[in-house]
């Protein structure tokens, strides 16, 4: 099985759907801070930081670097080696400097946040509840208008 | 993904989300996505690759524009995995001396990965075990391979996470054994289907399997892409 045949075949995983999809208006690009945030089970390094345990829909904030992180997400089933050579593949913080440099977007957060994706409870109610909520706040405390989600 | 775009969404933050699985964006609906057809663990395409990285990042916040939602567009380059081309790796000799080859082979390897981490300042290994620790659980693995319960050889953990310490560590040693930025799941093929450690677990993996271990223990020991079992050859 190759990577195509393993995407298609998790297509048809169960998800949670809103009802409406909520709608913000952004912004202009030029003028808006802009974070990520991951689902790539990012965290610092030392104590557990490379272990992140299967089902734990717990958040990490991270700095605006790359610097001592570790992908600590559980599952085995996606390419590391890109993460380990360049952590813009997953967190592309080099690059939004380089846009806020150049004038494209307004400034860089300085926090950013990562969770763990292939969650196996799929209505994802600590995420939605509690520590999803408790992110934005973070977020927006940090005057964050946007956010540029990422997947691994 | 798309339902924790939602939830920030909702709290009053735009969200541009990047997806790697197009139905699970279909199902979820995030406000704004991206789908690009790129491997698993590489969501802005490929590593050292920055003109690629940024032309992801334009076409996602080109979706800004747009005035109302869900809005889901494919990106017009798409990237293959190359497992089916393993890295080219030159294993450095080692003296098995009293331990079991797999285990000597990943003795062998430690320098490579102690380069590895020197050149590139982060690892993914130490989930249960660090780096000096892995050829000994190499050989615990290779004792279930052999025959052992897998309950009895005294793995030190989970042995999913001890598995993927191991993994992590050849791969991340193979970094120092070429010269090519890897594509995706060529280390990963590597480590399986060419290290005496990858033969090891994926047959410990098969008779765990068969002892009737948890499916959670045998299944996450190695990527699905690489499962390998005698009555599916």
């Amino acid at each position: 099985m190759g990577d195509e045949q393993m995407r298609k075949d998790l297509e048809g995983l169960e998800g949670y759907t809103f009802d409406e999809v909520p709608w913000t208006t952004p912004k202009p690009l030029a003028q808006s801070r802009v974070a990520v945030v991951t689902t790539a089970g990012l965290r610092p390094a030392g104590g557990d930081g490379a272990d992140w345990n299967p089902g734990d829909q717990a958040m990490q904030l991270l700095p605006a670097s790359a610097d001592g992180l570790v992908l600590a997400h559980f599952s085995p089933n996606f390419d590391r080696s890109g993460w380990i050579v360049d952590p813009n593949i997953v967190f592309p913080i080099d690059r939004l400097r380089e846009m806020a440099d150049e004038g494209v977007i307004g400034s860089v957060a300085d926090v950013h946040v990562s969770f763990m994706g292939a969650q196996i409870d799929h209505t994802l109610e600590t995420i939605r509840l509690d520590t999803g909520p408790a992110a934005a706040r973070a977020l927006l405390d940090d005057d964050v208008d946007l956010v540029l989600l990422t997947p691994v | 993904m798309g339902t924790l775009a939602s939830v920030l969404e909702d709290a009053g933050l735009a969200t541009v989300a990047l997806s790697i699985i197009r139905g699970q964006v279909e199902t979820t609906r995030p406000p704004r996505a991206l789908h690009c057809e790129f491997p698993l663990g590489r969501p802005l395409g490929r590593p050292g690759d920055p003109a690629l990285q940024r032309r992801v990042i334009d076409a996602a916040f080109a979706l800004l524009d747009e005035p109302s939602g869900p809005v889901l567009v494919d990106f017009p380059e798409a990237i293959s995995d190359e497992a089916d081309a393993p890295l080219s790796c030159t294993i450095p000799p080692s003296d098995p001396g009293d331990v079991h080859p797999a285990e000597a082979e990943a003795l062998g390897l430690l320098p490579a990965w102690r380069r590895s981490y020197g050149r590139f300042g982060r690892s993914t290994v130490g989930k249960v075990v660090d780096a000096d620790g892995v050829p000994a659980v190499v050989g615990l693995f290779a004792r279930i391979a052999d025959g052992e319960a897998w309950k009895e050889v005294g793995l030190p953990g989970d042995p999913t996470k001890v598995a993927a310490d191991i993994r992590n560590f050849y791969e991340e040693a193979a970094l120092s054994l070429t010269d090519a930025v890897p594509g995706a799941r060529q280390a990963e093929s590597w480590y399986v289907t060419r290290t005496k450690a990858g033969d090891a677990v994926q047959r410990a993996r098969v008779a765990m399997k068969e002892a009737g271990a948890g499916f959670y223990f045998w299944n996450y020991l190695l990527p699905m892409t690489q499962h390998r079992d005698p009555d599916a050859a």
